[in-house]
């Protein structure tokens, strides 16, 4: 029998090792695996690369990973943001790296990751200074950048409702980047508010199906805040 | 700025009321964050208009009243929101696809300068700024079919942000068509910036005296 539900945190995070790719979900704290991500830092794993649309805020979640110097690199399109005082003070000393991205070219980076392509030409920032250092060229007329494939080795998303077979689905703009994170890593872990029979789920609105996900552990947490 | 005394400067309400006027019935239409949010308000409710936001909202409404609000709907700029009869949502990949794809009739920005060959500066106030934070606006700014600017027409030290070439950190290249001030409404043109209309009281004389590049008025 299948079963991708796992008991505790310590399993869910089983096998996350020092220097991992780590793809964190969520738009700002919508969707965002934020349980996970305290089980990331009890976990210990440190030198990592991180993946997120933001760089954290306040002093907890992705803020405290950064902040407990676990993370050597974070790739994300919006690293300053009211309240992201963590980002900001170890960038400025230096101790973390950052690669801004554009948002829909992270997007879709993760999703050719996710989908067997390398890389791909897109229109998004030709003439820009994130053009720097990345091939260009001229398509039907129009300029393109190439992008590669960003890939993880380890995904935190966070989903409304799950089976055990890892079958998703998304609640609202909760599902931003998650379903693209779910496909791009080779080990996809999911926190789940709801956990539901195998067949409850309707097919027509399962959002990230089970071969994408490796892991779900339930946390009924609740309604996020904004941060 | 004696030369404005004759005029009334729109206010950034009555700006986002003057865009949201040109806006037809039908378009589907991405706000960018910060004033032009506020265009949204100004279109009456028997327009048909779909608003887009980046987090994968298609059919987006205004803000929810304070008991019924869905924590898990927010906006771009992280803003509870409501989602019209109608709407949907989708993931990060496919909402910029959308975007990119060119299915956007229109996207509405802010920005810090516009160029007469029509670049935009929106992003980032100094080359210096090594952590800036772009978001979606150059996939904004290539993607749409037009990209329309509300902003100021000068900075609050009295500088043209209507600029021969902007000195700002580019977001894209040449794909502003449009622009609303609060003194003018202005097309780029492959000839440069051409005056549609300006407030009561101004003259082209005036408005060019407070702009870097040359104007002129739609024939």
């Amino acid at each position: 029998m299948i079963n991708k539900i796992v008991q505790s945190m310590k399993q869910a995070m089983a096998d996350i090792r020092d220097g991992a790719v780590v793809l964190l979900g969520g738009f700002g704290s919508i969707g965002q695996p934020n349980v996970l991500i305290d089980g990331l830092i009890e976990n210990g794993a440190k030198d990592l690369t991180v993946v997120s649309n933001n760089a954290g805020v306040g002093r907890a979640g992705l803020a405290l990973l950064l902040e407990l110097g676990r993370v050597r690199k974070i790739i994300c399109s919006y690293p300053r943001s009211a309240g992201s005082v963590v980002f900001e003070e170890l960038y400025r000393a230096g101790k973390v790296a950052l690669e801004v991205v554009p948002q829909g070219t992270m997007a879709e980076r993760l999703r050719a990751a996710g989908a067997g392509i390398p890389a791909f030409f897109t229109p998004t920032g030709v003439g820009t200074k994130l053009a720097a250092g990345k091939e260009q060229r001229e398509i039907a007329g129009r300029k393109y950048l190439l992008e590669e494939a960003l890939a993880g080795d380890v995904a935190l998303v966070e989903a409304w409702e799950a089976d055990r077979w890892g079958n998703l689905i998304y609640r609202s703009s909760a599902r931003n980047f998650n379903p693209v994170m779910a496909t791009a890593a080779k080990l996809t872990i999911a926190q789940a508010q709801h956990i539901v029979d195998l067949g409850a789920l309707d097919p027509e609105k399962i959002a990230t199906p089970g071969i994408y996900v490796d892991r779900v552990l339930h946390v009924p947490y609740g309604e996020p805040t904004v941060t | 700025m004696n030369v404005l005394a004759a005029c009334q400067p729109r206010t950034r309400n009555e700006m986002a009321a003057r865009v949201a006027r040109d806006i037809p019935e039908g378009w589907f239409v991405n706000l960018g964050i910060g004033a032009p949010l506020q265009v949204a308000d100004h279109l009456p409710a028997e327009r048909e208009v779909v608003f887009h936001s980046e987090n994968g909202v298609l059919g987006m409404g205004p803000a929810p009243e304070p008991d019924r609000i869905n924590r898990w709907l927010i906006n771009a700029g992280k803003q509870y929101v409501t989602l019209r009869s109608g709407g949907s949502y989708m993931h990060h990949a496919d909402s910029f696809g959308l975007i990119r794809g060119g299915h956007l009739d229109l996207c509405v920005l802010g920005a810090f300068q516009v160029a007469e060959n029509g670049d935009l500066a929106n992003w980032s106030t100094s080359e210096n700024d090594s952590a800036p934070a772009v978001g979606g606006a150059m996939d904004l700014a290539a993607g749409a079919r037009r990209v329309w600017v509300l902003m100021d027409h000068q900075t609050k030290s009295g500088e043209s942000r209507l600029v021969r070439r902007c000195t700002y950190p580019l977001t894209a290249l040449g794909v502003v068509k449009r622009i609303y001030t609060n003194l003018a409404v202005l097309d780029v043109t492959p000839d440069g910036f051409t005056v549609r209309e300006m407030v009561e009281g101004l003259t082209l004389d005036a408005l060019q005296k407070v702009t870097d590049a040359p104007l002129r008025m739609l024939d």
